[in-house]
């Protein structure tokens, strides 16, 4: 079973950027999908990647990460004014962003146009426990 | 201008002078073909190589650096440089997957647990950066989470970028999908391994630093 979390920007909105990348972390050390509303600054992106390294364990093998997020070089001057003004506002709320376990989450693929998100394979899984069960 | 020009850099002090000693940073995700650029170039101006290469992942583990690399252009234009060769940033390290390479477990951790570091001092080395190339592999989908984070941050530090698209000699090699994938910025497609287009490279490295 996958779980996904879904995480509004009102419950990040106020957080400093450390607060913001370990709750996230946190929530992505308990085995579930992140899907986050907007998406982080860049340099908390790789803050991310920085603290994942450092988390890295056996048992904890990283992440994988994507941000949905419109293309601006395809906005209109309309769309871009309106889009920077609701980001003063409200932050920029802007986007998605997806962070998995990298023991759930196999790959996020994404192009323009869509993104897929790959499992891991569940029999791949569990074929591997029950080798190390047959080891004890 | 020429006279006082001369004089001040006699007494090492010369403010029309260009900044011609940089520090030039080979950034990307692991594989993409870094070490094998940086020895392309060290071996196109030095003579030697400065990095060892594998096809498995996070061969390069720490920051290699070569000092005072001096390179000219067509037109006689010198540029000199420290060529910083970094670990590939990844967001995923499974030592698992070094023992399917057929490591050692104790050497898969260990390999594993130096790429963790490697990965954190990329990170923190970017600030210190003057101009980067990031070398990607042009037969992999360019839209990698990764391989955005990394432009992403050098865009936000002002530092100026070259996407070196590698691999190009191979069957799968897309640059258009790269071209694409980062309109903003200048592509040059080039082999490392081969020297295929080096000299269009070159050419592109002047223009960006």
């Amino acid at each position: 079973m996958v779980t996904f979390q879904f995480i509004p920007f009102h419950e990040i909105e106020t957080l400093s950027s450390a607060k913001r990348v370990n709750k996230l972390l946190n929530i992505v050390k308990e085995d579930k999908i992140v899907i986050m509303e907007g998406r982080l600054k860049k340099e908390e992106e790789a803050d991310l990647i920085e603290i994942t390294m450092e988390e890295i364990s056996p048992k904890f093998k990283g992440i994988e990460l994507s941000v949905i997020y419109p293309d601006k070089n395809q906005q209109d001057v309309r769309q871009k004014i309106r889009g920077a003004f609701a980001t003063f506002l409200l932050g920029d709320r802007q986007g998605l962003t997806i962070i998995g376990p990298a023991s759930v989450v196999k790959k996020i693929e994404k192009n323009p146009d869509k993104i897929e998100l790959f499992t891991q394979e569940i029999n791949g899984k569990q074929k591997r426990y029950r080798s190390k069960k047959k080891r004890n | 201008m020429g006279f006082f020009s001369n004089l001040l850099s006699k007494i090492k002090f010369n403010p029309f002078a260009r900044k011609s000693h940089i520090k030039l940073g080979l950034y990307g995700p692991p594989n993409g073909g870094k070490s094998t650029l940086a020895n392309r170039i060290c071996l196109d101006w030095l003579g030697e190589e400065m990095s060892t290469v594998s096809h498995i992942a996070h061969e390069t583990r720490e920051i290699n650096i070569k000092e005072q690399l001096n390179i000219k252009n067509k037109k006689g234009k010198e540029l000199t440089f420290s060529l910083v060769d970094t670990p590939g940033i990844a967001t995923r390290i499974d030592y698992e997957e070094f023992l399917k390479k057929g490591m050692k477990k104790a050497e898969a951790k260990k390999r594993a647990k130096e790429a963790t570091k490697g990965v954190i001092d990329s990170i923190k080395w970017l600030d210190t950066m003057e101009a980067v190339v990031v070398v990607l592999d042009s037969t992999q989908d360019p839209y990698s989470q990764v391989n955005i984070t990394i432009i992403g941050n050098l865009q936000a530090r002002n530092i100026p970028v070259l996407i070196a698209a590698n691999k190009i000699d191979l069957k799968k090699s897309n640059l258009e999908a790269i071209k694409s994938a980062f309109p903003q910025y200048k592509v040059v497609g080039v082999s490392a391994k081969y020297g295929k287009q080096i000299d269009d490279f070159y050419e592109q490295l002047f223009k960006t630093v």
